[in-house]
């Protein structure tokens, strides 16, 4: 299954990647490889900026705007003005 | 500290807990203590499995590793499951850190590796936890019944233990959680056919209404989750919005209703709902993105509060006219 096209707001700087490896093994889409010692992001479009990858990168290569994508959550937050996260039951 | 001894067994309070987990009543009140548990008779060398405090998450991962001898570490993550509580911090760096100095756990074993759920990831530095308790994280499989292949395998995972699935059960498990959130907008479908009812019309134009409301909740609560992978496009709020065009015509076809007035009202307002809803279970799924989310709220959102006014006011129009169905 796939979502929307062109919105992952995933990026890698490879000039700080090591290439260790580690936001490829924590991807739960396999979104990156590993290809000559850096970190490519082969499959934007089924990222879900859950932010896996950013958290264990310890060069801070990885950037990503993560979140929950709960629209339950952004309309409640919208409502109340307060920060965009899910506060809502359903998770 | 010590530690609480538990199985892999499910007690009979267990399977209503996880009924009740299911159906949406007080979900927010499920949890066991944070801390060490053995799960049957480890030892030394045996394996440990960190997990959250919501006790679903903790039955699924006792349930898999019946049959194994190993360390439970559950942490302080509010009786939140482990994907939506990393994504909130508190299955994290830091409650993993402190519960891992807490539990004294390193008494209890000859080795350094703390296995924790692949979702657990997002919450979870583990250069971070290396450094401050000398463990060594290792992201395990994303699906607890992975578990026994991916221990037997060297504590390796393969890929497909390593990618998250979303098949038709999964989707299914959580549609009457959806069913029960949706209780407000049931509410309102009710007092609508009631009062159209009143104004004129009785009986058929309440069951009517009633019927269309039902069918438009059912199709955005259940059916799309279904049908997920089968509906064309890739918008949740456009999927909600076509399935439920479909189903409303189909009730109108098969009811005979034929009040041109009452049709636009209905295709009007009961679509929209389903695409409310359907854009709601973004929420519930493995794949979307907030940027994505975000993007399809900023023109599904405006368009099914107007659509669904508009619908509104041709069915108020209609009672008030006293038009017949």
């Amino acid at each position: 299954m796939r979502y929307l096209k062109n919105v992952s707001t995933l990026t890698i700087d490879r000039k700080k990647c090591t290439g260790c490896g580690m936001c490829a093994v924590v991807c739960p889409h396999r979104v990156i490889k590993i290809a000559e010692r850096k970190a490519w992001i082969i499959e934007p479009d089924l990222c879900m900026e859950c932010g896996a990858c950013a958290v264990n990168c310890r060069e801070n290569a990885v950037s990503v705007k993560n979140g929950t994508g709960c629209a339950y959550g952004m309309i409640k937050a919208k409502l109340k003005g307060s920060s965009e996260e899910c506060e809502c039951d359903c998770c | 500290m010590r530690f609480k001894n538990t199985d892999g067994k499910p007690a009979f309070s267990d399977i209503l807990g996880k009924l009740r987990m299911r159906l949406g009543i007080k979900r927010s009140d499920y949890r066991v203590n944070p801390g060490l548990y053995a799960l049957n008779s480890p030892g030394a060398g045996s394996p440990v499995l960190v997990s959250a405090n919501y006790k679903l998450s903790f039955d699924v991962l006792r349930a898999a590793a019946s049959d194994l001898d190993a360390w439970i570490l559950v942490l302080d993550t509010k009786g939140i499951n482990v994907w939506c509580a990393a994504g909130k911090g508190t299955f994290g760096t830091e409650e993993l850190i402190k519960r891992v100095k807490k539990s004294g756990l390193s008494k209890y074993l000859s080795h350094k590796t703390l296995i924790l759920p692949q979702l657990g990831a997002s919450g979870v530095a583990a250069h971070k936890v290396k450094a401050k308790t000398g463990f060594t994280v290792k992201f395990g499989p994303v699906e607890a019944y992975d578990l026994r292949k991916y221990l037997e395998n060297g504590q390796k995972c393969d890929e497909a233990m390593r990618t998250i699935r979303f098949p038709l059960a999964e989707r299914l498990v959580l549609t009457p959680v959806e069913m029960v959130l949706s209780w407000p907008l049931l509410l309102g479908s009710l007092s609508l056919s009631v009062l159209c009812a009143l104004i004129s019309g009785g009986l058929p134009v309440f069951l009517s209404l009633l019927s269309l409301s039902v069918l438009a909740i059912l199709t955005g609560t259940l059916l799309v989750p279904a049908l997920l992978p089968y509906i064309p496009g890739s918008s949740f709020a456009w999927k909600g919005w076509i399935t439920g065009l479909i189903s409303s015509v189909i009730y109108l076809l098969l009811a005979g209703i034929s009040s041109a007035v009452f049709i636009a009202g209905a295709l009007f307002l009961f679509p929209a709902i389903s695409a409310f809803l359907a854009l709601n279970f973004t929420g519930s799924t493995t794949f979307t993105s907030p940027s994505g989310v975000k993007k399809e709220m900023l023109y599904a959102i405006p368009f099914c509060v107007i659509s669904a006014a508009a619908g509104l006011v041709f069915l108020f129009y209609f009672a008030f006219r006293g038009f017949s169905l």
